[in-house]
């Protein structure tokens, strides 16, 4: 059996694995003070992590090493790192748990990030339910600050470096990253429009690098361990361990840091299976927002970027819906088209009477008021909103209607014709009598 | 430079440029609706997705800059599925009611819905309602029409410089308002009328009066201010239905002020002067032309034969046109009368002759980066002047404001500095000496008028930022030139701009420069011989036996209201040639003749920069109303002078044109005054009110309505008067100024000077007051003297 653990969740074995103790006790902060110590060269820092295949753990799944390397390092005036923590793709939960469990890593990361690139100020958007996250973050900031990792001249190397915590206020826009720079600023959270990308014009239009929670938590063991460590623990081109948060339909649901590559079919049985001993049906591999994958195809696929990107969908931020025979896909469609709906910020046209037209149409299939043009229909406004807006919320909230439609349309076929479910029937009777 | 190519046209574009700009130079069009060219990008609206070679997907023209090699496709299948793709959406919530929409007709969206929508909607869930806002008596708004383009809210923080309307909610219940329902404050809210893309913000006034199509458009200059903004006349059936901006980048780029977009409406007031009238034996009657004519000038020349011509004076408002102005003193002075003036509103003349008029570009306004206003509330007087100079505060300039009270002026401000009229002459003698060692030959000269005490930091800073910056700009403003000290004023803002090489600019009220153009001064003589005549106070203060009113109200228009109606009372004979009539006019005047207002005559406009920009009338006047020019040509002929065969406002105009061709222009020289006097006691600030200019504009009812409107009926006092006067917020208070008083009520505001007093001037508080900036005396009026 192959070691769980490895990276962000490393702490998870120690008694209150939060604590400053705890995070030294597995070599934490050594790293920092080496570089600072020792005056690491930022072109270094920066090599190590495009070795270590570190992709972004946000969604995109971009090279942060590649990132880091597009600021202007070296231009005079303010330049920020960003960290965003604000989780709000459905059925995503692992970022709470690193700020919940191994804050300091984090830390410890976006300092090393700030070195890097040249901040030296961060700030940590932490999506505003996170009430307890936030108190775990802002305690290992105190500690931190206490020991001299943060403030003016730190350890005596010359570098400064301050970091906060912003709370968001609850909009699931804010996750990206300009709208997130808008509402850091004190804006209505809105995406700007790329380019400028944030590495030239950013937060306050300074120079700005925004990471995902796992992906600065994750710099500070690449570079103890080395880039081909972290490489190794996955495959190439996808390395390192990556944090599977697996909900829905499984008997032990939770998250789960593991190799990337690992077969699903190994991964499902790490969370206990399917529950009640049903049959596997389809898996959201990677949040709401990618493709729903069916269930034979998803058996033979292996967890990593490129893998799932193979099986027609996206690894996004690990976040694994695993859905069982009983689901009524039409139902879990409007949902998730519910979503979107209620989450486009407005800003530009396809998404914000698209997710609108969406729900509506699926909402009353799902009602039995279907019409037999409908389907297409669907389809056709999907790929119209499709890689027609300003920033990626618009193809998130078209990627499940088409793959939905594509992979079970007969079930949205039944819903118009009988004006009932396939499947859901026999437990919805026994649910509401 | 880059070469690119769109639509396979190849093209040579600065590459600075978005892809929407090219295509537009080009004449290649590109749907669009969220872009404007001169507001900030977005790329909201995803109507102008155009196909570029070796993009992934389709890219927004108006936000996707131009590249060597570029190849984009505006027509291609890719281009004009995602165009049609984003028209749909546009569509399913919009209510498509056209049939009932004020913007059918010259609707973007309805007209890209033809190109790009389809005929038959595919969407049958229900739509999006969204409740209105009221927003004020100039804006009607019907916000389910809205999509989203946000161009009114860029408008209002990028131009405006006040965020008024802005976007609450998100996805489907975004909606577009000022969150806390109320009246947009800013004077320049008319434009988002014209930039809004649909039906969504319309003109409350013109609601449901015509049709785009019915509608004929007449290019115009709209005649309220120095600027001379462009814009069109939307006539119907000889009828102005509207004003609306025409785009002259050089001037006003896109916009027009409120002032000039709705002063139309005072058009068709029921004091519109439609016949002539003449008085006989106290007795007004209605009668017709050539009888009214001959009435006035028999009038003239009776008094001329008894008194002499000196005893007659003419009066015209500054918002004339320059060959109206021309035939005026032209006419008066064949009466052998000098006494013609258009500077109503002025009180000091002493530096007459010495007058400093240097063009100035607008567009050089945006450049400068240092301005100072003197006495000069910018954004009242001169909305697009205030326009250029933010965009100048925007990008870095800085701007002093000298001023009798604080106003917001919506733009980023170095330094407001409130001062009374004392401190405002000390202010600038001191920023004077702090620049006079640069120039031995100017400090003696000016060595009498310099203050004893050194330059204070404000002053050195000043003084400072104007020599150092690479162009700078000295405002002088109405405040200023209407005050009793207005030469000392202007002298020593030529002198510090001398000094300094910072431009003057003193700012003309409406017309003002043509009128001067066109000898409506009484210093303009003719013969060598001849004296000048009487300037605009003078003429009232003499009390004449004959006046002639050029589209003069007295009681609003004048400096010194009173002085003017007691004048006007006691003269044997009054002609007013006027568009509107009142009772106090009937009650001095002898003979009414009914004048063609804007929109409704042929004229020239000077601009600042010294352009001359003619137009024709739109309409024929009204009733029996006639063009000035054609009124004062035939008034000519009546009195048998020679030179009034004119048979166009175009003569009239060649004839000055080669007059002032012959004549040798010499620069003026600078005024040095003898002395700096200090006022006294309480004074009056006059401030006219943005919509109290001139008569068409105090005639529009919808400006009337206006927030702006706000302190016309109370005084405003700084809270140390107010305490030394014994006055609380909201008291009745008496206001004495010789032997003339008025009362109204009390607000309290610590933006106007400490020991001045505002009260809007051309208001009817003021109009039975006397002398604009006169001292003053407060008493709060009891409950107990009531009784």
């Amino acid at each position: 059996m192959m070691q769980q653990n490895q990276v962000c969740f490393r702490t998870m074995h120690l008694d209150q694995p939060w604590s400053m103790e705890a995070y030294r006790s597995v070599g934490g902060y050594e790293v920092l003070e080496k570089i600072l110590h020792e005056k690491t060269r930022q072109e270094s820092i920066i090599e190590t992590i495009k070795n270590s295949a570190l992709r972004g753990r946000g969604g995109a799944g971009f090279p942060t090493g590649l990132k880091w390397s597009f600021m202007p390092r070296r231009m005079p005036g303010d330049k920020y790192i960003v960290c965003n923590s604000d989780e709000g793709e459905p059925g995503t939960c692992k970022d709470r748990d690193i700020l919940r469990y191994n804050p300091h890593q984090l830390i410890e990361g976006m300092i090393i990030a700030g070195y890097t690139i040249g901040a030296q100020r961060g700030y940590n958007y932490i999506r505003g339910e996170f009430f307890e996250p936030i108190e775990r973050f802002e305690q290992a900031l105190t500690e931190a600050r206490e020991a001299g990792y943060l403030g003016k001249n730190i350890l005596g190397s010359g570098f400064n470096f301050e970091l906060h915590t912003h709370p968001g206020a609850g909009a699931y826009i804010c996750g990206e990253e300009t709208a997130l720079l808008e509402s850091l600023e004190g804006k209505k959270g809105q995406p700007r429009y790329k380019p400028p990308f944030p590495a030239g014009y950013g937060l306050y239009g300074r120079p700005t690098t925004i990471n995902n929670t796992e992906t600065l938590a994750s710099v500070p063991v690449i570079l103890q361990h080395g880039a081909d460590w972290f490489h190794e623990l996955g495959t190439p081109n996808n390395g390192g361990q990556k944090i599977f948060c697996m909900t829905g339909h499984v008997n032990k649901p939770g998250n789960y840091e593991v190799p990337l590559g690992m077969p699903f079919a190994e991964l499902l049985e790490l969370a206990g299976g399917v529950r009640h001993g049903h049959k596997l049906k389809a898996v959201i591999p990677g949040g709401s927002s990618t493709p729903v994958v069916p269930a034979d195809v998803m058996m033979q696929t292996a967890m990593s970027y490129d893998g799932i990107g193979k099986a027609g969908s996206m690894l996004g931020a690990g976040s694994v819906i695993v859905m069982d025979e009983t689901t009524c896909m039409v139902k879990a469609l409007e949902r998730i088209a519910y979503f979107y709906y209620e989450e486009s910020c407005g800003q530009c046209t396809p998404c914000r009477e698209g997710t609108g037209w969406l729900y509506r149409v699926i909402k009353r299939i799902e009602n039995g008021e279907g019409r037999q043009e409908d389907l297409d229909r669907l389809v056709d406004v999907a790929n119209n909103i499709n890689g027609n807006t300003i920033c990626a919320l618009g193809d998130a909230a078209a990627a499940p209607v088409i793959s939905f439609i594509k992979h079970f349309r007969e079930e949205f076929q039944y819903h118009i014709d009988h004006q009932r479910c396939l499947v859901a029937e026999p437990e919805l009777k026994l649910n509401y009598g | 430079m880059v070469n690119i190519e769109i639509d396979g046209i190849p093209l040579k574009v600065d590459s600075a440029k978005m892809i929407i700009q090219a295509a537009d130079e080009a004449g290649i069009d590109i749907p669009r609706f969220c872009y404007h060219k001169n507001l900030s990008i977005v790329a909201n609206c995803r109507m102008c997705l155009v196909e570029v070679d070796k993009a992934r997907k389709a890219l927004p023209a108006c936000a996707t800059p131009v590249a060597e090699g570029m190849k984009v496709f505006t027509q291609s299948e890719i281009a004009l599925a995602a165009q049609r793709g984003v028209m749909e959406f546009l569509l399913i919530n919009h209510p498509l009611d056209c049939p009932i929409c004020d913007q059918g007709g010259e609707c973007e969206l309805q007209d890209l819905s033809l190109g790009y929508g389809s005929g038959i909607s595919r969407f049958s869930e229900k739509k999006r309602v969204v409740k209105d806002k009221d927003i004020g008596p100039l804006v009607q708004t019907d916000m389910t029409r809205c999509i989203h383009c946000t161009r009114c809210v860029r408008f209002g923080q990028e131009i405006a410089g006040i965020k008024e309307l802005g976007a609450t909610g998100r996805g489907e219940h975004m909606e577009i308002g000022t969150y806390v329902e109320h009246s947009l404050a800013s004077e320049l809210s008319g434009n988002i009328i014209d930039i809004c893309p649909v039906g969504a913000l319309t003109s409350k006034p013109f609601r449901y009066k015509a049709r785009a199509w019915e509608m004929t458009s007449h290019p115009s200059i709209a005649m309220h201010d120095a600027v001379g903004s462009s814009v069109e006349i939307h006539t119907r059936q000889n009828e102005v239905m509207r004003v609306v901006a025409r785009d002259n980048e050089s001037v006003n780029q896109s916009w027009i002020s409120d002032r000039d977009r709705f002063s139309y409406l005072g058009l068709k007031h029921p004091q519109r002067l439609l016949q002539p009238m003449i008085k006989q034996n106290g007795e007004w009657q209605t009668t017709d032309w050539q009888t009214a004519l001959e009435f006035a000038v028999d009038g003239l020349k009776h008094v001329k034969a008894k008194n002499g011509g000196d005893q007659i004076a003419g009066l015209i408002s500054p918002t004339a046109t320059l060959e109206e102005a021309f035939l005026f003193q032209k006419w008066l002075r064949n009466f052998g009368s000098q006494n013609i003036d258009h500077r109503l509103r002025q009180q000091d003349f002493s530096d007459e002759g010495h007058e400093q008029f240097s063009p100035i570009a607008l567009a050089e306004v945006e450049d400068c980066d240092a301005i100072v206003l003197l006495g000069c509330n910018v954004r009242s007087e001169a909305p697009l002047l205030a326009h250029r100079i933010r965009q100048s505060a925007c990008s870095g300039g800085l701007i002093s404001d000298i001023n009798f009270f604080k106003t917001d002026l919506l733009m980023p401000v170095e330094r407001q500095v409130v001062v009374n009229s004392t401190q405002l002459l000390s202010l600038l003698s001191g920023i004077a000496k702090a620049l006079l060692h640069l120039d031995s030959e100017a400090a003696k000269a000016w060595q009498h008028l310099m203050r004893e005490k050194a330059a204070s930091a404000t002053e050195q800073n000043i003084a400072m930022q104007l020599t150092n910056a690479n162009q700078s700009l000295i405002v002088v403003g109405a405040l200023a030139n209407h005050h009793p000290q207005a030469a000392v004023i202007r002298a020593l803002a030529a002198l510090i701009s001398q000094l300094t090489g910072a431009r003057l600019l003193i700012l003309p009220e409406a017309n003002s420069q043509a009128l001067h153009l066109a000898s409506a001064l009484p210093h303009a003589v003719t013969g060598k011989d001849q004296k000048p005549g009487l300037n605009a106070c003078e003429i009232w203060q003499k009390q004449l036996r004959a006046y002639v009113l050029f589209n003069v109200e007295p009681e609003f228009d004048c400096a010194d209201p009173a002085a003017a109606k007691l004048a006007l009372q006691r003269a044997g004979f009054v002609v007013a040639i006027n568009s509107f009539e009142c009772d106090s006019l009937r009650d001095y005047a002898d003979v009414l003749l009914p004048l063609a207002a804007f929109a409704e005559t042929s004229g020239t406009f000077v601009g600042l920069d010294h352009q001359w920009q003619s137009f024709t009338g739109a309409v024929v006047p009204p009733g029996d109303s006639r063009p000035g020019w054609k009124i004062l040509r035939v008034l000519g002929n009546i009195s048998k002078f020679s030179g009034f065969d004119y048979v166009s406002s175009e003569g009239v105009r060649q004839d000055l044109q080669d007059q002032l061709n012959r004549q040798a222009s010499a620069k003026s020289s600078l005024y040095i005054p003898n002395e700096i006097a200090s006022a006294k006691g309480i004074q009056l600030i006059s401030e006219v009110p943005i919509y109290r200019t001139d008569s068409l504009v105090r005639h529009s009812k919808s400006l009337q309505l206006t927030p702006e409107n706000q302190f016309l009926d109370v005084v405003r006092i700084h809270p140390a008067l107010a305490k030394k006067s014994g006055l609380l917020q909201g008291d009745s208070v008496l206001i004495q100024q010789g032997d003339l008083a008025v009362s109204t009520t009390v607000l309290i505001d610590e933006q106007v000077a400490e020991d001045m007093v505002y009260l809007s001037a051309a208001s009817p508080l003021a109009a039975k007051l006397g002398s604009a900036f006169g001292q003053l005396q407060l008493s709060a009026i009891t409950e107990m003297a009531n009784a």
